[in-house]
């Protein structure tokens, strides 16, 4: 199967590893990956902070790159819950209809593309660490992500999976209300970590690149003895691939 | 129109507002304990109801149906109240609603009331002006009470004084109750506040209510609570003043089989409250010999006619989304700097003024979504907040550097060499970006920039 990914334009960034272990996992699992250069971001921060117009000219953008791509990944449930429930509501006003609503259908977040599309929960992966999964908002009241990563997670050879209390609580992070309100979003912030410390887990994993930004600074900020790692990374541990070996 | 929402409009904005309350860790801790426990309790009641989703979308059904038909439903309500013996007044702003008060109990030359579900008074000052007029407020549910002892502010829309724990209340009942001695369990200080209000049940002849419900179809009006002072407040007065929002019209009576399922347990996490009262007008030898009837506008019109945020006027007040919210948890009600705090709060103030005052409210959450999912009439805040986001860039009421950001960042991600430029000079500027954003990096570390961006990986991959 062709697959295009979106890697999210903080993970373009910020996070290259995330985008490098997507691409190890579908290609070990014999699909190829395409890249289409001119992508560039959904539009998510400008939508959530207000700026709808240009909201509306990054959707466009999207979509002209993504035109004929036949499933999209995309390793982030913000970015797909920002294409599902806000994508529709801006083709309306820019006439974009039917290619929005052709769109839909063709977009995965990265755990819902390999367990509802591709059908695997065994990646093939090996990763000997105590990790706890934190559940991203969107991934928990947007895409109802349900048991995927966990389902997942527990095919990993090696790993010890253990359970984060309170893991419907946000982690504070909210894009750019972490600025805005940086006081109440530390305090959101110094549960979530107490939570995760209390696991006694060493990693933290999540769906969500934008939460393990947040998380882990805080961490590391304490020197915590916890680090945090998006999950497409656990699931591409120990899988060889020349390609990546080579780079 | 002059429209107050309580002292909203020289409130501090909600970050420094927080910050305060942040320092604050037995407010902290009582809001925690509070919501945590009203939380779980809703959790369990609701998770025992098979058809709770339909009633949620029965109850968004209704709500559309009323605002879309809203003046029909009011003259039908003003009417059937009319015939049944009730006066109603109809009140543009805070300040007519609170004449029209006035000049009822003047009109009786009575110099006190007995008052009972108080939130919407609250919004219009209506005890301050009273006071002006020389007239004495007694509040008599328990939690506002404590708060007009203490000279305090309600903190939640349910449980008004969610903030004050059991020994703070002991004090404060010791002080302003005259009281000698008083015991340390909370039948104490609830059996100190009987006596304390008792005497004035008996004594008072004019009663005041706010409402949760009133029926179009046969002119009714519903209060529910847990105390029973709210029974005592409307039946035992000559006198009965309501006023109520005038979105808290529902079609018919059968409709308030819906919401008296929906909001006891997102309220309370009781399947029903202990005291359900709906009158219809006067009834001879029963009750209150006159009864009024105040319907509030007060900025509620120009929520109506946002269709992007009309559903905010679904609200039945139950609170639910405040004690889902984790920004809520953290910082208890008065940041918001209004009567009506958390999510719902943060949409309602703002709108009620327009958006001239109470600017920061729609910034003040992470947009996770916990108050849209218990939600019993499915506002879908979050929406609502970006739209009101939307609203105020549009408006120009942004600052300065905000909107260069914003731009400059449109303008990079608008084409993937931009994007690739802009990455480049982002890893140049690394060592300055702990200077720039401290708001970020006093509590959290900066990821660092990785010496290849995925897309150069990619080309050179290929």
């Amino acid at each position: 199967m062709l697959i295009s990914l979106f890697i999210a334009c903080y993970n373009d960034t910020l996070f290259p590893e995330t985008g490098k272990a997507v691409v190890s996992v579908l290609e070990r699992l014999g699909h190829t990956v395409e890249f289409r250069a001119a992508q560039t971001c959904c539009g998510q921060m400008h939508y959530n902070t207000g700026y709808r117009p240009e909201a509306v000219s990054l959707m466009r953008h999207f979509l002209e790159v993504f035109q004929g791509a036949e499933v999209i990944c995309i390793p982030s449930s913000s970015c797909v819950s920002m294409i599902r429930d806000h994508f529709p509501g801006m083709a309306a006003e820019a006439g974009l209809q039917n290619e929005v609503a052709e769109l839909l259908p063709r977009v995965y977040e990265f755990t819902e593309l390999l367990v509802d599309k591709l059908g695997v929960t065994d990646t093939g992966a090996t990763y000997p660490h105590t990790v706890t999964l934190h559940t991203s908002c969107h991934s928990l009241r947007s895409l109802h992500i349900g048991d995927r990563p966990q389902r997942l997670l527990r095919s990993v050879r090696g790993i010890t999976l253990v359970e984060l209390p309170a893991s419907d609580q946000c982690c504070g992070f909210g894009g750019t209300f972490a600025i805005k309100n940086a006081a109440v979003s530390t305090a959101m912030l110094s549960e979530k970590m107490q939570c995760i410390l209390d696991t006694g887990a060493d990693v933290c994993t999540a769906g969500d690149n934008s939460c393990l930004m947040h998380i882990g600074g805080g961490l590391a900020k304490q020197d915590a003895p916890v680090r945090c790692v998006h999950l497409a990374q656990i699931l591409a541990s120990g899988i060889s691939d020349s390609k990546i070996l080579a780079s | 129109m002059s429209v107050h929402v309580g002292n909203s409009e020289t409130a501090a904005t909600f970050p420094q507002a927080a910050k305060e309350l942040l320092g604050n860790a037995q407010l902290r801790q009582n809001v925690r304990r509070a919501t945590e426990t009203i939380r779980n309790k809703r959790a369990k009641v609701v998770a025992e109801m098979p058809d709770w989703e339909d009633l949620r979308n029965s109850a968004q059904q209704i709500k559309r149906n009323v605002l879309r038909n809203l003046d029909t439903y009011l003259e039908q309500f003003e009417a059937r109240c009319a015939e049944a013996g009730g006066q109603v007044h109809w009140a543009r702003d805070a300040d007519e609603a609170n004449r029209s008060i006035i000049g009822i109990i003047e009109g009786h030359n009575e110099k006190e009331i007995i008052k009972v579900k108080t939130m919407t008074s609250d919004e219009t000052r209506l005890n301050v002006a009273l006071e002006a007029a020389g007239i004495t407020p007694y509040e008599t549910d328990l939690a506002d009470l404590i708060i007009q002892l203490g000279d305090d502010k309600p903190s939640h829309i349910v449980v008004p004084a969610l903030h004050k724990n059991k020994t703070e209340i002991r004090q404060l009942f010791l002080e302003k109750m005259g009281l000698t001695e008083l015991g340390t369990q909370p039948e104490d200080l609830t059996a100190a506040a009987r006596s304390y209000l008792r005497e004035r049940f008996l004594r008072v002849k004019v009663g005041f209510s706010g409402a949760n419900f009133a029926v179009a179809e046969t002119g009714s009006v519903c209060v529910v609570e847990s105390e029973g002072n709210g029974r005592m407040c409307v039946t035992l007065p000559d006198v009965l003043i309501t006023m109520l929002g005038i979105e808290k019209i529902v079609p018919t009576f059968d409709d308030l089989e819906v919401f008296l399922q929906l909001l006891p347990r997102s309220a309370t996490g009781e399947r029903m409250n202990p005291y359900n009262s709906i009158w219809t007008g006067v009834t001879p030898n029963d009750g209150p010999r006159e009864f009024h009837v105040v319907l509030l506008d007060n900025g509620r019109t120009k929520v109506l006619a946002d269709p992007a945020a009309r559903e905010t006027l679904h609200c039945i007040r139950c609170a639910a989304c405040l004690n889902a919210c984790p920004v809520y948890r953290q910082t208890g009600g008065h940041a918001y700097g209004s009567i009506y705090s958390g999510p719902i709060g943060a949409i309602l103030t703002p709108q009620l003024h327009s958006m001239e005052h109470s600017q920061s409210l729609p910034y003040a959450s992470s947009l996770c979504g916990a108050c849209y999912e218990v939600c019993p009439v499915k506002i879908n805040i979050p929406e609502i907040l970006i739209h009101l986001r939307q609203r105020l860039v549009e408006s120009g009421d942004t600052t300065a550097l905000e909107t260069l950001e914003m731009k400059v960042a449109a303008f990079a991600m608008a084409s993937a060499g931009r994007l690739g430029a802009a990455q480049k000079l982002m890893r140049i500027g690394q060592p300055f970006a702990n200077m720039m954003v401290p708001a970020w990096t006093n509590s959290r570390d900066l990821p660092a920039a990785p010496k290849e961006t995925f897309r150069e990986w990619w080309a050179k991959r290929t």
